[in-house]
């Protein structure tokens, strides 16, 4: 076997290859063999490193160097100097943004100081497409640990006394779910993994799938041998196609290795595993929908009970777990329930995967332990806020969350915490929002995607949430009252209390959070026809200041509607009525002449 | 297992355990308002998605409201269904049910018999708190069936009766959201789609979503034309429901008083389909003889069973779902395009009326027999053998319209010679009724002895699939039935599986058979209706005089004059039909006839 003497490890990740990181590995390959380093370098592709914002990624083993967006026109100097002559690139080091120092260290970069990563752990170490890197890393150990020395009753004990919680957002115990299946009669059992991601900006499933597909198939089987159940599939939207091609490279060599399909390691355990692909429709993630989807029937969702786990999949009994759920399994078998279950909080164990987005330094994804407050996630691991902006809001549990405010920011992130705030740990999103954003329009913003994404089956979601998103957008004209916001609040709370499913129940969570912390803008909107962000383009108002005004004629000249009138060294005026308030006449104005209020 | 305790506004309840609350509610008279929710009877036909949440109510201890519907009793549950929360959230989803929902009630064709009308009514709604964009759709005008989708409520009603009931599989919830809405794959026409016009998502659909093509004022128009000799049939099933539209009991007969009204309507000759379906009897009870004697002769290649065909949506059914067995079922047509063409030839030439200057109206129970009489077999040169097809509904429309006081009419006699029929005939309006019919003519038929007694109790029922065994002078004669197109898939697998041992089946496409067809008054889920009409029917059948077809004296009197004898060449080429195969779907074949 060949040993390494460094490792260049580049992102493989669907953000990375879009900025053409498969260009430069290929570029880092070239350059290695013609330097003929071949036998004591390795270049190897990745999954995602979670610091998507400075992508692409490459990092140098073993000395941990860590290069942020790198060009493939970068290989050769990153070969040349660093693999050859020992010099680290520093113009392609990490720079802490506030020291301007180039961090060499990838252990010191702030972003990833504070993160713990269990569910990601294999993710930017190993080639997901190759299955010895992932068996090097302990995978199917846990698998082959349950196999031959525990019961399934054993087994879901300690996941049981783990405390681990669906990490799709509903956040219900795993062990639980798994006993109820256990316990469920039927010549047949289904084991599901939910990679129906959907929430605006996340992508915790798909990194997981890209980067460690192995953990997903491990622990679906583990799953099945605890359950009873002999076939798993995969609900993966096809939006995903590389997280698709991957675990279908997985799945392959896990088969092809024994550990999937008949007698797995010798055992009586059989078990497989399919890919079934979703269209994309947010529904799907609520488990029955995505069960029906799955049955080739429309992707809406059902009333429980009965609950998956008595009759599911075919009218099977059936296991729904999330990806991320699956991810931590391998590592709670292997390291005990009593490890994981020191980690995070009273109720809710472990860590958790958040995609952080929006106005945010570090944009990317990360794992934190449960009970990391807000500051530490937003601060010291995002970087603080863009541009030196002041923080006004984050957006956690996606359009179905609620946002918290700079008084939550030291509150323990945990299931209950979010809920007891307004807010939900949903499935990891994290939108960060500054003091240019407008509230109404982000309440709005999450409500055209609710409104977009509602099955239509229950009248509540399908009329009352369009009905929800019309006022808003009443307000957002500068037409609204205040008796509207009455409106938003009651049609709310009703919508809450009647809807069919989760998606119903949770839309109207960003109008109500955002009516409880910032009723003072939605008062402007409707009591003073201002929007105190200047997001709401109705409500501006484009003058001319005419002290200022030396009638230089520049406004006029670019003006692209002909709204600016006055003659030359005389003051100007705008036609607010013909005015599209597209602000060109600002930018071109050298005398501070022109105002918008 | 053990019943459930809980209680509900305050009443003690016990019911088993997988009661709703919505059921268990009912039997302590608290009844709680639904929308979506529909249930025929014990019948195996029940709608609950749990979609419109108007039967939302509180149970103490769960966050949110619970629908009623489909919520499972449990012990010790709580339960209180007039809660100001309850009834508030009830009234303002009722509202944005209404705020998408067009209001031109005066105009609509399901006014006074619409669910949504009611219940906004019941639940006092005065104002629309909310109201905004409303979804809009084309208008689709098929053969039979309007689909108005602006009216949709999203209910699922009709999507279950055409998917589970009957699996025809034409109707699907499509696009999300707002603009989510009951329609054929790809909001394709209905009449390009695979519906067979059975009508049972008119049948159930709460709104005017769905209605049926109305030809009252072409019947009118025809009327008021000195020209045209307008004759009418009426089916057997129209004369135990017609009742219902003018306040009488589920279940009063009126033939007399629908006689006098047609007659006072202008029709010159008031005939009976039922004249038809004594003739349809002679000849595919014939046929029918036919295949068995062959069978039992030894001849391998002989189909049985045989099937009937007298039902335009069972026909259409085959057609598109099963064009490889398309030999097996009974190539005679069906009652009313048996009577069209004997109209039409026979009786013009007797009374000297040409072809064009007569106009064959029928009066149906039925939806699909409006798409019937426009098949282009049923036409000479473009002539329908029946030119216009009117519901019981539109009927009693007419009536109504035409100032006619129909509870006060006397009872008259059909015209002859097409309207005299017997027991047998009458009776092919309810499920069973062919085939006892065709028992009691094929029996004396093949044994050349009288029938000891006329009654088949043993078919009569509304289970979906009965069989029975006849003992036929020894031979046992073996039966099957089906009503509802679900049920007849059954049936129709078993056979193409070869595990069929009938020898013949009789097969309509609604429940309970043509008393239950999509154009007879709504029935608004009580089963007791249908039985109700079953049950007048087979006193009809007992109150005849003559109980078989083959003794009516006008039939015998029509094969000596015209016909000759069944299946003659007359009666191939006015009574006898042919199927096609409709298994692709016309818009998806291009002109090379290759599925795209």
């Amino acid at each position: 076997m060949t040993k390494y003497k460094m490792h260049v490890l580049v992102c493989g990740g669907t953000g990375c290859r879009s900025s053409a990181s498969d260009l430069l590995l290929e570029n880092l390959r070239t350059e290695v063999e013609n330097h003929k380093l071949s036998n004591d370098v390795k270049v190897l592709m990745t999954g995602c490193f979670g610091f998507c914002e400075k992508g692409p990624i490459v990092k140098v083993m073993p000395d941990n160097t860590f290069y942020t967006q790198v060009k493939p026109e970068d290989a050769a100097e990153i070969v040349n100097e660093h693999l050859i002559k020992g010099r680290k690139v520093t113009r392609l080091l990490y720079e802490n943004p506030e020291t301007s120092e180039h961090v060499g260290d990838s252990e010191k970069i702030e972003f990833y100081r504070k993160q713990l990563r269990i569910a990601l752990r294999n993710c930017g170490f190993i080639n997901p497409e190759n299955i010895d890197e992932a068996i090097a890393r302990d995978g199917y150990q846990a698998l082959g640990k349950v196999l031959t020395e525990l019961t399934p009753e054993a087994a879901i004990d300690i996941i049981k006394k783990s405390g681990l919680r669906g990490r799709g957002g509903g956040g219900f115990p795993t062990g639980l779910k798994w006993e109820m299946t256990h316990k469920s009669k039927g010549d047949q059992k289904y084991v599901v993994c939910n990679a129906d991601e959907g929430d605006p900006g996340a992508f915790m499933d798909r990194s997981i799938l890209e980067g460690d597909p192995h953990s997903v198939v491990e622990a679906m089987a583990i799953c099945g041998y605890c359950t009873g159940a002999s076939q798993g599939l995969v609900y993966i939207r096809a939006e995903y196609p590389l997280a698709v091609e991957r675990l279908r490279i997985a799945i392959a060599q896990a088969r092809e290795y024994g550990l999937l399909g008949e007698n797995i390691l010798e055992t009586n355990f059989s078990f497989d595993i399919d890919i079934r692909y979703g269209a994309g429709a947010f529904v799907c993630g609520e488990e029955t929908a995505l069960i029906h989807s799955m049955e080739g029937l429309r992707g809406e969702p059902t009333v429980k009970p009965p609950f998956p786990s008595q009759s599911g999949y075919l009218g099977k009994p059936t296991t729904v777990n999330n990806v991320e759920t699956y991810a931590n399994i391998a590592p709670i078998i292997l390291k005990g329930a009593e490890w994981f279950s020191s980690i995070g909080t009273e109720k809710s164990k472990g860590t958790k995967v958040f995609a952080l987005a929006g106005k945010i330094n570090n944009v990317g994804l990360i794992e934190v332990p449960m009970g990391t407050t807000l500051r530490e996630v937003i601060f010291e691991i995002g970087g603080g806020i863009k541009n030196g902006k002041k923080f006004k809001a984050v957006q956690t549990g996606g359009p179905s969350g609620g946002c918290l405010t700079e008084k939550h920011l030291d509150t323990p992130i945990d299931y209950d915490n979010l809920i007891a705030n307004g807010s939900m740990m949903g499935s990891g999103g994290m939108i960060v929002m500054d003091e240019d954003d407008c509230m109404v329009s982000v309440a709005r913003f999450y409500l055209d995607f609710t409104v977009d994404e509602s099955c239509g089956k229950c009248a509540p979601c399908r009329i009352g949430n369009k009905r929800l998103n019309e006022i808003l957008d009443k307000i957002i004209l500068g037409n609204g009252t205040e008796e509207d916001i009455d409106r938003l609040r009651y049609l709310g709370a009703v919508i809450k209390d009647t809807s069919l499913c989760g998606l119903g129940q949770t839309a109207p969570n960003p109008i109500l959070s955002t009516l409880d912390n910032f009723m003072h803008e939605y008062l402007a909107h409707v009591i003073d026809h201002k929007c105190p962000a200047g997001k709401c383009k109705s409500m501006m108002k484009y003058s001319i200041i005419p002290e200022n005004c030396v009638g230089c004629t520049a406004c006029a000249r670019n003006c692209p509607v002909n709204a600016i009138s006055g003659e030359r060294k005389q003051t100007h005026f705008i036609d607010s009525h013909i005015c599209i308030k597209c602000g060109a006449c600002i930018e071109r104005c050298k005398f501070n002449a022109i105002v918008v209020n | 297992m053990n019943n459930i305790k809980l209680t509900i506004d305050d009443k003690t309840v016990e019911v088993a355990p997988g009661t709703s609350i919505l059921n268990a509610a009912r039997t302590v008279g608290v009844d709680i308002p639904t929308l979506c929710y529909f249930k025929l009877g014990d019948m195996p036909i029940e709608n609950r998605p749990g979609g419109c949440r108007v039967c939302v109510v509180e149970v103490e201890g769960r966050k949110n409201l619970a629908p009623a519907c489909v919520t499972e009793c449990t012990e010790g549950m709580v339960v209180k269904t007039h809660t100001i929360r309850a009834l508030n959230a009830r009234k303002t989803v009722l509202e944005l049910i209404l705020s998408d929902h067009p209001t031109d009630c005066l105009v609509c064709a399901k006014s006074g018999n619409c669910d949504l009308q009611a219940l906004a009514q019941k639940m006092g709604i005065r104002q629309l708190h909310y109201t905004g964009a409303q979804s809009h759709y084309r208008k689709d005008t098929s053969p039979s069936i309007i689909r108005d989708m602006d009216k949709c409520i999203m209910c699922r009603r009709c999507e279950m009766m055409c998917n589970t009931v009957q699996t025809v599989g034409a109707l699907s919830g499509i696009n999300r959201g707002f603009m989510s809405v009951v329609a054929p794959a790809f909001e394709m026409d209905l009449e390009h789609s695979v519906c067979t016009y059975c009508g049972q998502c008119v049948a159930v659909c709460p709104t005017g979503a769905l209605t049926e093509v109305d030809h009252t004022n072409a019947v009118i128009r025809a009327l008021a034309d000195p020209s045209k000799t307008v004759v009418v049939q009426t089916a057997p099933a129209v004369r135990a429901a017609l009742g219902e539209e003018f306040g009488l009991e589920p279940g009063t007969l009126v033939t007399g008083k629908m006689v006098a009204a047609l007659r006072r309507l202008g029709f010159n000759y008031v005939f009976d389909t039922d004249f038809a379906a004594d003739l349809t009897i002679m000849e595919e009870g014939t046929e029918f003889l036919n295949r068995l004697t062959k069978f039992l002769e030894g001849d391998k290649d002989v189909k049985l069973p045989i099937l009937t065909s007298c039902c335009p949506a069972w026909v259409k059914f085959f057609e598109h779902q099963f064009p490889d067995m398309m030999d097996i079922p009974s190539t005679a047509k069906s009652p009313q395009q048996m009577f069209g063409p004997i109209a039409k030839n026979y009786f013009a030439e007797k009374i000297g009326v040409s072809r064009k200057n007569m106009v064959v109206v029928s009066i149906m129970p039925c939806l699909a027999k409006k798409y019937e009489c426009s098949r282009d077999e049923f036409k000479v040169d473009g002539n329908p053998d029946v030119d216009y097809s009117l519901s019981t509904r539109e009927l009693a429309m007419l009536i109504k319209q035409s100032n006619i006081d129909f509870n006060a009419l006397p009872d008259e006699d059909f015209d002859n010679p097409l309207g005299e029929s017997t027991g047998a005939a009458v009776i092919f309006g309810t499920t069973g009724g062919v085939i006892e019919a065709a028992v009691r003519t094929a029996y004396e038929l093949y044994t050349n002895k009288p029938l000891p007694r006329p009654d088949f109790v043993e078919l009569r029922g509304l289970e979906g699939i009965r069989s029975a065994t006849i003992d036929v002078d020894g031979f046992d004669l073996k039966i099957g039935i089906a009503h509802g197109l679900g049920n007849a898939r059954k049936l129709l697998e078993d056979i193409r599986a070869g595990k069929s041992h009938f020898h013949a089946i009789e097969i309509m496409a609604c429940p309970g058979g043509c008393i239950g067809g999509g154009g007879q008054p709504l029935h608004h889920g009580k089963l007791d209706i249908l039985k109700k009409r079953q049950m007048a029917i087979y006193r009809e059948d007992a109150a005849k005089p003559i109980r078989k077809s083959h003794e009516n004296p006008f039939i015998i009197e029509l094969y000596k004059e015209y016909l000759g004898k069944p299946l003659s060449e007359k009666s191939h080429h006015l009574l006898h039909t042919v199927y096609f195969d409709r298994s692709r779907s016309p818009i998806l074949i291009k002109s090379n006839g290759k599925c795209e």
